[in-house]
């Protein structure tokens, strides 16, 4: 019945996070700037927004000889044509900075699901079947933790080769460890709990009883998790583009706008690297704020000050 | 006494552990660097689009790809233990000797820095602790969120275009031994200062707030102690704790040096190194950096985990 639903929801854990969330004006605001890019995340993945980021804009002009040639509109300043400037070969910069949009939120997908099934699984097995198995996992992740981050992050996807399929695999395998961490402890809590020894007692298989009783239990972890992820996955493409050894040069992504950038500020062109700059400063804020107030809402025993 | 005979065991157990964490640091390199390394088509892309099959069976030898994998696991954990990890692909130089080389001058960059954040930043969570809520406290929040929301790419673009290009207050790039490299690494500590401020501030001041709540301190505040005096000899003492742990973590980094700011500076330390050693496909370079680095990682963690039984009684030891 819906107004039975209502009330459960109202009075559980999700519920109760919603309305503290709500409430908030500051994660309410991240929230809507969440939105904003993720429809225009999905207005460049069906081509209505950010799809002409790879026209190169060219013009004619009769060179001092008085033969008429065909240059590119290389780092015109912002205008009404082109809100942010054209870079180097005249494209147009807000262009590839909506297209940006979509590399980045891919990113932050596409790496969580590598990463929080990995987290997620092994970590409720460490946390349930305890003794070896967690022994063993608890090792394998104290000794991946144990390898300096960036380094691991770099030569993973040296190895994967330059490419965003490199970036998802480097940057999905090497951050999984977090969630796993907080979901062992979690489930070794929940183990003990009435409701879990009950399903044990009826008879339910391992499996059921960590898919059926435990996981679902442990899923505001990995929603706080996945919110917080973004932001750690957009900062590091960019570092790896930065390196050459993330996205290919043909797909705009803000950390191939920032790479470009060194160049060229010294010339005086700051619309690329600006735009590309501000564009993740919000997004990553965003996701900062809003994962902050979903864990003070979600996991009060983690409250922040 | 018992008591030494329970933290000698337990010293002894930390040790075997961080032991077994270094044979699984040694299973990852052998994986990445090896078995996955070492397929086909990683050495396909190494030697690019144009190798002929001699060229790309020479690179099979060089890396030592040719023997079975057994063995190359075996020559690999001799390296790790004997410290010897061969020669350079691209210097030819010794390996050990480069490390060696490079972390003088990545600690001359970040000894300072990370002594200058970590100062600043305990001070500045502990006034935010002091002020609790107050519209300081609020601002230094908001400041640090939105300071860790921007890319350290940006921090680093930024303050070499404005600080050096522009206004010509340290020079662009560039390193010297000796008393000369101050000149060289002020502005990278410097962004480093602002980049890691965000992240350790806010950090402190949740471990800060954590013992605030606490009993023992209801309990002084109701004696009538101070909240300054609360703050700095109860609360400070016991949030130094996780803020140790925490500094622990960060130690490989001083000699690992920020990578991307040494490539960016040119300061010719370890991270500059692995960036290179990035760039040329020069694996037993980077495999030995990675090394020295987690092994640096495990046995400061077991460092730490040491003292705090030694110092703090509350550690249990089982």
């Amino acid at each position: 019945m819906p107004a039975d639903f209502y009330r459960r929801f109202r009075d559980s854990l999700w519920g109760v996070a919603a309305r503290q969330v709500w409430k908030n004006k500051l994660a309410m605001a991240s929230l809507a700037v969440i939105l904003i890019y993720i429809l225009l995340g999905l207005g460049v993945y069906f081509g209505i927004v950010g799809a002409d980021y790879n026209t190169k804009h060219k013009e004619e002009k009769i060179n001092p000889a008085g033969r008429k040639i065909t240059r590119f509109r290389e780092y015109e300043i912002p205008s009404g044509e082109f809100w942010l400037g054209t870079d180097l070969f005249g494209r147009d910069v807000f262009q590839k900075t909506l297209y940006g949009v979509k590399t980045a939120l891919m990113i932050g997908l596409i790496t969580s699901l590598i990463a929080i099934p990995i987290g997620l699984i092994l970590g409720a097995m460490a946390g349930y079947f305890g003794g070896i198995v967690d022994e063993i996992i608890v090792w394998f992740y104290s000794a991946l933790a144990s390898v300096p981050p960036l380094l691991l992050l770099l030569s993973l996807s040296l190895i994967f080769g330059r490419g965003i399929h490199g970036v998802y695999l480097a940057i999905g395998l090497t951050s999984w460890v977090a969630l796993c961490r907080l979901v062992r402890g979690e489930v070794i809590k929940l183990k003990g709990v009435e409701y879990v020894q009950a399903a044990r007692s009826l008879g339910a298989g391992h499996f059921r009883i960590i898919f059926r009783h435990i996981i679902p239990n442990v899923l505001h972890l990995v929603i706080i998790n996945f919110t917080l992820r973004f932001c750690y996955a957009i900062k590091a493409e960019v570092i790896l583009s930065y390196l050459g050894i993330g996205v290919e040069l043909g797909q705009p992504s803000w950390g191939n706008m920032i790479q470009s950038a060194r160049q060229e500020l010294q010339r005086g062109v700051w619309w690329q690297f600006a735009s590309a700059t501000v564009a993740m400063f919000l997004i990553v804020l965003a996701f900062n704020l809003f994962g902050d107030a979903l864990r003070d809402a979600l996991d009060p025993r983690l409250k922040r000050g | 006494m018992i008591g030494d005979r329970v933290m000698i065991r337990y010293i002894v157990r930390r040790l075997c552990y961080s032991v077994t964490l270094v044979l699984g640091v040694m299973l990852i390199l052998f994986l990445l660097y090896n078995v996955m390394g070492g397929s086909n088509m990683a050495v396909l892309r190494m030697a690019g689009k144009h190798a002929t099959k001699e060229q790309l069976q020479d690179l099979r030898e060089q890396y030592g790809f040719d023997q079975s994998l057994p063995r190359q696991f075996i020559e690999l954990a001799r390296q790790c233990v004997t410290f010897d990890f061969g020669r350079s692909i691209t210097t030819r130089q010794k390996i050990t000797t480069m490390i060696r080389d490079g972390a003088v001058p990545s600690f001359t960059l970040m000894a300072p820095a990370f002594f200058i954040t970590l100062i600043l930043a305990v001070s500045v969570s502990l006034f935010c602790a002091y002020r609790r809520n107050s519209l300081m406290d609020r601002i230094i929040v908001v400041f640090s969120i939105a300071g860790m929301s921007v890319s350290m790419m940006a921090y680093i673009i930024l303050g070499q275009y404005l600080l050096a290009y522009k206004w010509k207050l340290f020079p662009i790039s560039g390193y010297e031994p000796g008393l000369q490299a101050i000149r060289y690494i002020v502005l990278p500590a410097l962004i480093y200062v602002s980049v890691a401020m965000g992240s350790e501030v806010r950090l402190y001041r949740t471990f800060m707030l954590n013992e605030t709540n606490r009993d023992y301190v209801r309990t002084a505040r109701a004696k009538g102690v101070g909240t300054g005096r609360l703050l700095f000899k109860h609360v400070l003492k016991n949030a130094m704790i996780p803020i140790i742990t925490q500094v622990v973590i960060l130690i490989p980094f001083l000699i690992m040096g920020s990578l991307l700011l040494e490539n960016f500076f040119s300061i010719p330390g370890l991270g500059n190194m692995s960036i290179e050693a990035l760039g040329n496909w020069d694996l037993p370079v980077l495999k030995a950096v990675t090394y020295i680095g987690s092994l640096m990682f495990i046995f400061g963690n077991l460092l730490s985990d040491v003292l705090y039984a030694l110092v703090d009684p509350r550690v249990k030891l089982g």
